[in-house]
């Protein structure tokens, strides 16, 4: 085979393989502005002519808007504590050597892979004992704490790449130590943040099974409510499917523009860079 | 290197106290409150006071229970068929697509976009996708003459669906890190291999396998501990169903838990569940440990 006709076969082979990951994606989406008997039909219909019937139903629901506000608070929020509290403390393990900062790394990184499954039921009798349940603050305080470990661990990777002798003579020109942190190393560990931002966001605006167990009718986030929506399937597949839409959506937003940060996030640790 | 080799501890625990107050009090604590349980008869809704202490009883309930064994062993196999099945699949991918190519970055933000979708969306579209009178899965199999199959309401083939949906998912991310293990072998190495006169099967086995090696096992660990924790996609998908055929470790410990109530044995499942996958991390930390002392100049 000559090398054109080999670049043919890559470009077939990685089209291939991109209609296989994208397309239950574009089902998902296609689905969702279908009516109701176009999602009884059998296999894939691509012309139809599209209604916004399923997203005028869901979005004009009388609770989808609570749902929707609750989990951008817990999104949002989780999200700017994590990165506040997981780049201080990746600087503090990468730049100090302190009593104490063996078993604090340790920790964290046995930390990272808890299942949630496991902590479920702990979570629920603790936060119920202290009066977090049902409540938005109860779950934020949930996803910071599990995604903490995974953030300090990729930022601070990003900490030791940036030249102690920066912030040597920023400390000679006697700069404290939460100067240097502020003016020096936050700059410098920007992608590292934007993908720390990505992984947790898409935890706390994605998970669902702690968020059903942790929270009512008022403090529900969106996945929670699509969740309570399986029992009706096989009826409304087009709101569902909107719905659905709606949750995917801003992850797959982030993810176009900084697909760069998500790889870095993906393989960090395993691969150097 | 430190900045300050005279160990200023308290600078340092004012940039690490606030987070590990929250790893600790939320995460930490539940982890150690889940074996605490494991050891005690409690009720949810009745006050903690009420608990009573039941010793080893509720491990010995559990690991008596054909249920639990079930269980294990649906993990068990779920683990080693989707991820070796994810494994093969992103290695023989990634060796195949490697290079430079125009317009690999737009692919690779393709193949990464399952992986960023949430479970929630991905377990009702694979549970559409599975219909069996209107499901795309059946559709594409008529073309091939192929019976609709009930694929959620068969134990085998539900089971064959969940590995099917985390193979879609996860393939990308082996794929992922075998380019980027290919991406840091010393092109040189190759160079010398091929004016040796070696084959690309050869070079393969030889030069590029072993040379990322460390990636490859890393990678396979990071997939068996989620393949063990694998849970949100499945309650969508199948809830564990039909029957038990689907009903992962995970799924086990909800089901005890907030369907049967009963918190201990729960708990003494979570501990099984907990000790594999901490098993696993440890081996995963042994091969690359990102914390390690970083004034060893890692």
């Amino acid at each position: 085979m000559n090398e054109r006709s080999l670049l043919a076969v890559r470009y077939l082979a990685l089209t291939a393989l991109a209609i296989l990951c994208v397309g239950p994606i574009l089902v998902m989406i296609l689905t969702s502005f279908k009516t109701q008997a176009q999602t009884f039909t059998t296999g894939l219909t691509f012309f139809f002519v599209p209604t916004l019937e399923n997203y005028r139903d869901v979005i004009f629901d009388s609770s989808f808007g609570r749902y929707l506000v609750n989990s951008l608070i817990v999104g949002i929020v989780a999200t700017l504590l994590t990165l506040l509290l997981g780049c201080m403390a990746a600087y503090g393990l990468a730049r100090f050597s302190f009593a104490g900062r063996r078993a604090v790394a340790y920790a964290t990184l046995m930390l990272r892979t808890v299942p949630l499954a496991v902590i479920a039921v702990p979570v629920f009798m603790i936060w119920s004992d202290w009066r977090l349940t049902n409540s938005l603050g109860g779950l934020i305080l949930l996803y910071v704490a599990v995604n903490l470990p995974f953030t300090i661990w990729l930022l601070y990777g990003f900490v030791l790449q940036v030249p102690v002798e920066l912030e040597e003579a920023a400390a000679i020109d006697g700069c404290r130590p939460w100067k240097v942190f502020l003016r020096i190393i936050l700059p410098l560990i920007r992608p590292g943040l934007a993908a720390a931002a990505i992984f947790t966001f898409r935890i706390a605006w994605n998970e669902f099974i702690l968020a059903l167990v942790l929270t009512d009718r008022s403090t529900r986030t969106l996945p929670v409510a699509a969740s309570l929506f399986v029992t009706d399937i096989g009826v409304e597949w087009g709101k569902l499917m909107a719905l659905a839409s709606l949750i995917a959506l801003p992850p797959l937003v982030f993810t176009f523009l900084a697909a760069r940060q998500v790889i870095s996030g993906l393989t960090a640790g395993a691969v150097k860079g | 290197m430190t900045i300050d080799s005279r160990s200023n501890t308290r600078t340092a625990w004012f940039f690490v106290l606030p987070a590990v107050i929250i790893m600790f009090v939320a995460c930490l604590y539940p982890v150690l409150s889940a074996v605490r349980l494991g050891f005690y008869d409690w009720s949810m809704g009745t006050p903690w006071a009420q608990a009573k202490w039941s010793g080893w009883d509720s491990f010995e309930i559990v690991f008596t229970d054909p249920a639990m064994w079930r269980s294990l062993w649906t993990t068990l196999e779920f683990a080693a068929i989707s991820v070796s099945a994810e494994m093969f699949l992103g290695i023989a991918l990634a060796l195949a697509l490697e290079g430079h190519i125009r317009g690999m970055a737009f692919f690779r933000t393709l193949f990464i976009l399952p992986m960023m979708v949430a479970p929630i969306a991905v377990g009702l579209t694979w549970r559409y996708l599975f219909d069996a009178q209107f499901g795309l899965v059946n559709a594409v199999l008529a073309v091939f003459d192929i019976a609709a199959k009930g694929w959620l309401a068969d134990e085998t083939l539900a089971f064959a669906a969940i590995i099917v949906s985390d193979i879609w998912q996860w393939t990308p991310f082996v794929f992922i890190m075998v380019i980027a293990g290919l991406a840091g072998v010393d092109s040189t190495v190759l160079e010398a291999a091929r004016i040796d006169g070696a084959r690309w099967w050869t070079i393969t086995r030889r030069v590029k396998l072993p040379m990322i090696a460390h990636v490859l096992a890393i990678t396979l660990v990071m997939r068996l501990i989620d393949a063990f924790r694998v849970l949100e996609v499945i309650y969508v998908l199948t809830f564990g169903g039909p029957g038990d055929s689907t009903e992962v470790l995970s799924m086990h410990i909800y089901k005890t838990a907030f369907i049967g109530q009963k918190l201990g044995a729960a708990s003494a499942i979570s501990v099984l569940l907990l000790v594999v996958v901490m098993f696993l991390t440890w081996l995963a930390l042994l091969m690359s440990n990102p914390l390690a002392d970083g004034e060893n100049g890692q």
